[in-house]
C-alpha cells in the first residue's frame, strides 16, 4: 500500500512537470530551439503568485485586496501570473525568433536563440532576486491542507486538482493542434517554415501564439507549484525545469504526448528515489536514465527522428 | 597585490581556463554544455590523487594525473557523445554533468555532501601560469591542421568530409583536449581554494562558460579569452562603481544588464565579439601601419 501511495504521489508531481515539459517540447517541435526562457517565466509565475497572496507586489496591493478580498486574493494572483508571463512571451518572441529570422534569413541557425534564452533566463533571476531576495519564501496555501481518502490512500485537493488541469490542457492543446486551423499552421511551420509561408500560413503571426501559449502553460505550472509546496524562491524554474527537460527526451522531443508521459515518469521516478535511496541520489538515477537514451534511442519513446538534426 | 585583486584574478584564471575546455568542441560547431561536470571530475582526481588518505603523491603529478583521468573519461564518452547532434548533444553533455555530480555527491570517499579538502596549495603564480599556458596552447592548436580541420566542421560539416577530413577523428580530439584543458581548470581550483565541494559546480556554472565562449565568438582563439575577461571583469567593474556612488540598487541589478546584454549581442553580433572577419581586419591593419613606418624611414 505504501508502494501504491509512493506512485500517486509521483503522478502528482510528475503532473507538474508534464506542463512544462510539453511548453518545451513545443519549441522544440515547432521552431527547433531548446528554450531556456521556459524556467523563467516558471520562477516569475510562481513568484508573482507569491508576491500577489503576501502583498509583496511593488505596487497595487492594497487596490488588490479592495476589489477581491483577502479570501480570493488568489484568483488576483493567478490572473496578474498570467498577464505578467503573457507579456514577457511576447518580449521574448522578438529577441529570439523575430528579430534573428528578420535579420538572418532563419532564427535556427548558429545558436542564437538558445544564448538569448540562456540571456533571459539570467536578467528574469535577477531581477526577481533584486526585488526579493534569493531566499526561500513561503505562502500560506489558500485552501489549508485538505486531503481526502480512498481506501487508505491519501489524496491532497489541490494535487489532485492541478493534475486533473494539467491533463485537461494537455488534452485541449492537442485538440488544438490536431483539428483546428491554427493547429495546421502550427503543423505546418513545424514541417518546414519556408513551405508554410508559401502555402499562406502567416509564420510571423503564429510564431507569438506559441510563445503566448508555452509561456501560458508555464504560468499556470508555476502558479499550481506556489499553492502545493508554499515555497518558492529564484532558482525554482531551473530546479522544476532540468527534471521537465528530462521528461521531455524521454517522450521524445516534440511529441506532446511523450512529453506528457515523459512528465509522469520522472515525478515517479524521482518520488520512488528519494523512498528508496534517499534524497541526495535523486539525480543519478533520472540523469543516468536520459544519458543512456540519448544514446542509444535519441528519439526518446515516441519522438521524431527529424528534430533537432540541424545545428540550432 | 590586493586580496581583493588576487581573488579577482584568481576567478578570471580558471574562467579562462574553462572555457578554452569549452571553446575547442565549440570550434566544430560542438555546444558542450556539461562544463561543470569535467570540471567536477578534475578537482576530485587531482585532489584525491595529492590526498595523504588517497594515493598521496605530488601535486604537479596530481595535477597531470588529474588531467589524463579527465581525459581518458571525455575520451570514452566522447564516442556515443558525439552521435548526439544539435540540441540533443546539449542535452546529453547536460545530463553528462548531472550524473557526475549526482555520482559525487553520494562517493563516502570524496567527502560526500560535506565537500572534499585539499592538501597542496598552488599559488596564484602558478593558476595564473597555468592561464597564460592553456591560452597559448589553444592558440597553437587552432593553427595546427587539426585546428583547420575543426573550423571547417564548424562551417560545413559534409564539404569536409568531402575534402577528406577525418570528422569523426577531430571531433573526438578537439571534445578530449577540451575535457583534459576542464580537467586542468578544476584541479587549479581545488589546490587553490584547498577545499572542494560539488554544489559549486552547479548547471549555472555550465551555462555561463559556455555564454563566455559563444559570446566572446567561436571562430578565433581569440573568442573565449575576450568572453572570459569581458565577462568576469566588467561585472566586478559594475559592482564597484555601484559601491562608488553608493548605489545599492545597482551593485545588486547589476546581472538584469548581464542578461540584458547577452540578448542584445545576439541580435547585434551573432558570431560572437571577436569574428575571423575581424581579426583580419585588425590584423592587415595593424601590418598597413608597420608598411607605413617602414615607408617613411
Amino acid at each position: 500500500m505504501l508502494i501504491l501511495q509512493q506512485l500517486i504521489n509521483g503522478l502528482m508531481l510528475g503532473g507538474l512537470y508534464v506542463m512544462v515539459a510539453v511548453a518545451f517540447t513545443l519549441i522544440i517541435g515547432m521552431l527547433n530551439f531548446l528554450n531556456f526562457t521556459i524556467p523563467a517565466l516558471f520562477m516569475v509565475a510562481a513568484m508573482m503568485m507569491w508576491a500577489t497572496m503576501t502583498g509583496n507586489l511593488p505596487f497595487g496591493n492594497e487596490t488588490l485586496l479592495g476589489v477581491f478580498g483577502e479570501a480570493n486574493l488568489w484568483v488576483a494572483g493567478v490572473l496578474i501570473a498570467i498577464i505578467v508571463v503573457s507579456l514577457a512571451s511576447l518580449v521574448i518572441e522578438r529577441f529570439t525568433y523575430r528579430y534573428m529570422k528578420a535579420k538572418y534569413g532563419d532564427a535556427t541557425e548558429h545558436a542564437l536563440p538558445l544564448v538569448s534564452s540562456l540571456g533571459f533566463l539570467i536578467a528574469f533571476e535577477h531581477t526577481v532576486i533584486s526585488a526579493w531576495g534569493s531566499d526561500p519564501l513561503t505562502v500560506v496555501s489558500p485552501f489549508g491542507d485538505a486531503t481526502f481518502e480512498i481506501g487508505s490512500l491519501l489524496f491532497s485537493y489541490p494535487q489532485v486538482i492541478s493534475l486533473v488541469l494539467s491533463l485537461g490542457i494537455v488534452f485541449t492543446l492537442n485538440y488544438i493542434i490536431r483539428r483546428t486551423k491554427l493547429g495546421r499552421a502550427l503543423r505546418s511551420i513545424a514541417e518546414r517554415p519556408e513551405t508554410a509561408t508559401l502555402m499562406g500560413v502567416d509564420v510571423l503571426r503564429i510564431v507569438p501564439i506559441v510563445y503566448v501559449i508555452t509561456g501560458l502553460l508555464c504560468a499556470i505550472s508555476g502558479v499550481l507549484f506556489t499553492i502545493n509546496y508554499t515555497t518558492v524562491d529564484a532558482y525554482i524554474g531551473d530546479t522544476v525545469a532540468t527534471v521537465a527537460i528530462a521528461g521531455m527526451v524521454l517522450g521524445g522531443l516534440g511529441n506532446v504526448w511523450g512529453a506528457v508521459i515523459g512528465g509522469l515518469m520522472v515525478g515517479i521516478i524521482e518520488v520512488f528515489s528519494i523512498y528508496i535511496v534517499g534524497a541526495d541520489f535523486v539525480k543519478v538515477p533520472i540523469w543516468g536514465l536520459l544519458l543512456i537514451i540519448l544514446i542509444f534511442k535519441p528519439t526518446g519513446l515516441f519522438g521524431h527522428s527529424a528534430i533537432g538534426k540541424g545545428k540550432f | 597585490m590586493s586580496g581583493y585583486l588576487e581573488s579577482q584574478l584568481i576567478i578570471l584564471c580558471l574562467s579562462i581556463i574553462y572555457a578554452y575546455g569549452i571553446f575547442l568542441p565549440a570550434a566544430s560547431g560542438q555546444l558542450n554544455l556539461g562544463a561543470a561536470g569535467f570540471i567536477t571530475l578534475g578537482a576530485y582526481a587531482s585532489g584525491w590523487f595529492n590526498l595523504s588518505d588517497g594515493l598521496g603523491v605530488s601535486m604537479p603529478l596530481s595535477v597531470v594525473m588529474a588531467m589524463l583521468f579527465t581525459g581518458a573519461i571525455s575520451f570514452a564518452i566522447a564516442f556515443p557523445i558525439l552521435r548526439t547532434r544539435g540540441v540533443y548533444m546539449v542535452l546529453a553533455t547536460f545530463a553528462f554533468a548531472e550524473v557526475v555530480s549526482g555520482l559525487t555527491i553520494n562517493m563516502e570517499f570524496l567527502g560526500a555532501a560535506a565537500g572534499m579538502p585539499v592538501d597542496d596549495h598552488a599559488a596564484v603564480e602558478i593558476v595564473v601560469i597555468a592561464a597564460i599556458g592553456v591560452t597559448l596552447f589553444s592558440f597553437y592548436f587552432m593553427s595546427t591542421r587539426l585546428g583547420l580541420a575543426l573550423r571547417s566542421i564548424h562551417d560545413d560539416e559534409s564539404v569536409s568530409v568531402l575534402f577528406g577530413v577525418n570528422v569523426r577523428l577531430a571531433k573526438v580530439a578537439a571534445f578530449t583536449v577540451g575535457g583534459m584543458l576542464m580537467g586542468l581548470g578544476g584541479a587549479m581550483y581545488g589546490h587553490h581554494y584547498n577545499y572542494i565541494e560539488a554544489q559549486a559546480f552547479n548547471v549555472l556554472l555550465s551555462i555561463y562558460i559556455l555564454l563566455y565562449v559563444l559570446l566572446g565568438g567561436t571562430q578565433t582563439a581569440w573568442g573565449p579569452l575576450v568572453g572570459a575577461i569581458f565577462f568576469t571583469v566588467v561585472p566586478e567593474l559594475i559592482r564597484n562603481l555601484a559601491i562608488e556612488i553608493g548605489s545599492d540598487w545597482l551593485a545588486d541589478s547589476r546581472f538584469i544588464f548581464f542578461g540584458a546584454f547577452i540578448v542584445l549581442m545576439m541580435v547585434i553580433r551573432p558570431e560572437g565579439v571577436v569574428t575571423r572577419t575581424m581579426q583580419d581586419r585588425v590584423a592587415s591593419a595593424l601590418a598597413g601601419r608597420r608598411k607605413d613606418t617602414g615607408e617613411t624611414e
